[in-house]
């Protein structure tokens, strides 16, 4: 019986007419071998977190160095060990002011990430709703949220919760538009697929399109992230009688820079904790590839 | 040989493109056996992937009658149509044997049977020891192959491809023609492939179906003897030269 080649198992295969030698295909392992030879190594997992450690390091070294030598005056920048010091004094009741800002930021993205992903919901299942209400959106997000604060002041006075709805009011956009981009962006051929096995629209759903706009959902809360703090900061500026932003405004007067240093510190590890727990999320939902940068 | 498995006659559909009628097929009719590898083979938009629609039951037809199924081999349209498009569309997020096991979930199919039959399928198609890995750990070809194993999980009669090697290099696509026609022998499914390679077409096909573009109609429509299993030698020989050359003529190219 005259067979012809039969070619099971790996993706190699040579041809009869090609000579022996010449390749067709790679494994990944030699592939990997083949661009380090021509790119050099890639630097290893344990390397790449040294050098951020080590340029954060060296951005405080700087900063010491130029307060030490540069004779600038402590009020207009304290050198790191001043702006730690500032911790000790008592009167800035530094835990309070820290646990309300967090909770004004956590409250706020929490609601925007709930009611944001919600209404992307809505409009991929009701079309009408999304032509209605989309273009609506699309003209509030012009508003600058921040213009909003003395509104929310009016109507809802100040403290913890018109802070979090100001976070709210500025990270919940981003939110909407990412998911609801994403909850379209459905492959015609993969419609096709589940129409030709008669899915039902739930199927299309769980299957296909949420788990496929997963990964706009975590770009729009990962820039979320970032604006939910500015926006809790900017609400505790405009009227509050607690929280980091509320203290730097007090500092501001005494001239305590170094509190006021300590306070931008805080806030900004306060933002990165959240964004470390949201690229923890992706990174347990999202396989690699299906990740957006 | 008793009725048909697939039997078109006058299939017509057109198309509103911007409030003008377009005719994708005018007059579509043929018939395909239980067990055969139909090629539909012709130019960009002559209506081939309209036609292969059509058959999915996906596109309802202006005019003309589409029966698929036989006394002998009854269609359940929802279980029995497995497709593979040109390009993979594996889910990113799904490991390999948990895409090729979607439309099982779909179906509702018991899943232990189903993943049994999706390690077997996966080693069919030559992706033993890959079923773990997710989609962008394989190649093109091997997606494309992963892709092909996704439509057989349910066991359907008829397996649909449009042009399903098209974005494949050229040598990747001679080996997945012959891989294609091994799987097809053992799995023993009726297929219809659209194609618009020449050689391709003739390569695969117990018949080939010519479609000519603009206006959209059917040009020819005849066996392929060459015996099987086809080999890469073949190509080279005085009657697929033949069967080729008839093609190219048809559609203008000689």
């Amino acid at each position: 019986m005259a067979l012809g080649p039969r070619f099971r198992g790996d993706e190699r295969m040579e041809l009869p007419q090609l000579a022996p030698t010449t390749r067709l295909s790679y494994d990944a392992r030699e592939v990997v071998e083949l661009r380090e030879a021509a790119l050099g190594r890639h630097p290893q997992a344990l390397q790449r977190y040294a050098l951020a450690v080590l340029s954060h390091i060296g951005l405080v070294a700087a900063w010491y160095l130029f307060v030490k030598f540069g004779e600038v005056p402590k009020f207009v920048m304290p050198s790191p060990y001043d702006t730690v010091h500032a911790l000790l004094v008592p009167n800035y009741r530094w835990p309070e002011n820290i646990a309300v800002t967090t909770v004004e930021i956590f409250a706020g993205y929490i609601l925007a990430v709930v009611f944001g992903i919600g209404a992307a919901l809505l409009f991929s299942w009701f079309r009408w709703f999304e032509m209605a209400v989309m273009p609506l959106l699309v003209s509030l997000n012009m508003i600058p949220k921040v213009a909003l604060g003395p509104l929310i002041i009016v109507w809802f006075k100040y403290g913890i919760g018109p802070n979090a709805m100001m976070a709210f009011a500025i990270c919940f956009f981003p939110i909407v538009l990412t998911t609801a981009r994403g909850l379209r962006e459905v492959e015609p051929d993969l419609l096709d697929l589940v129409h030709t096995l008669r899915g039902s629209r739930w199927q299309l759903f769980t299957k296909i399109q949420l788990p496929g706009a997963l990964p706009y959902v975590f770009s729009g809360m990962k820039v979320a992230a970032i604006l939910a703090v500015a926006g809790a900061i900017v609400g505790e500026f405009l009227g509050s009688d607690r929280g980091l932003g509320y203290l730097m405004l007090q500092v501001q007067v005494t001239l305590d820079t170094a509190a006021m240093f300590m306070a931008v510190i805080l806030i900004t590890l306060i933002g990165v904790v959240l964004y470390g727990l949201v690229l923890a999320l992706e990174r347990a939902l999202v396989p690699r590839d299906a990740r957006l940068a | 040989m008793g009725e048909p498995f697939i039997h078109l006659a006058g299939v017509q559909k057109a198309y509103r493109a911007q409030g003008v009628p377009l005719l994708a097929i005018s007059e579509a009719t043929f018939e395909v056996e239980a067990g055969e590898l139909v090629s539909l083979v012709g130019p960009s938009g002559c209506g081939k992937t309209t036609l292969l629609k059509v058959l999915a039951g996906l596109h309802p037809v202006d005019s003309g009658k589409v029966k698929i199924g036989s006394p002998a081999q009854p269609f359940d349209p929802s279980r029995d149509i497995g497709m593979v498009f040109q390009q993979p569309l594996l889910l990113k997020w799904r490991r390999i044997i948990d895409n090729v096991l979607l439309p099982a979930e779909i179906l509702g199919l018991p899943m232990a049977q189903s993943r049994d039959r999706a390690r077997d399928l996966l080693a069919l198609v030559g992706l033993k020891g890959k079923e773990k890995m997710y989609p962008y750990e394989l190649s093109g070809g091997m997606q494309q192959r992963a892709a092909i194993a996704r439509a057989l999980i349910h066991d359907p009669k008829l397996i649909l491809m449009d042009e399903p090697f098209g974005a494949l290099d050229a040598l990747t696509r001679e080996k997945m023609n012959l891989e294609l026609l091994r799987i097809w022998q053992e799995a023993k499914k009726t297929v219809v492939f659209v194609t618009h390679g020449i050689t391709e077409a003739v390569f695969l096909g117990t018949r080939v179906i010519v479609l000519t573009a603009g206006p959209a109609r059917m040009a020819d429509n005849f066996r392929v003897e060459l015996p099987h299993p086809r080999t890469l030698e073949m190509k080279t020989g005085e009657a697929f030269g033949d069967y080729t050359r008839r093609i190219y003529r048809l559609l203008g190219m000689e």
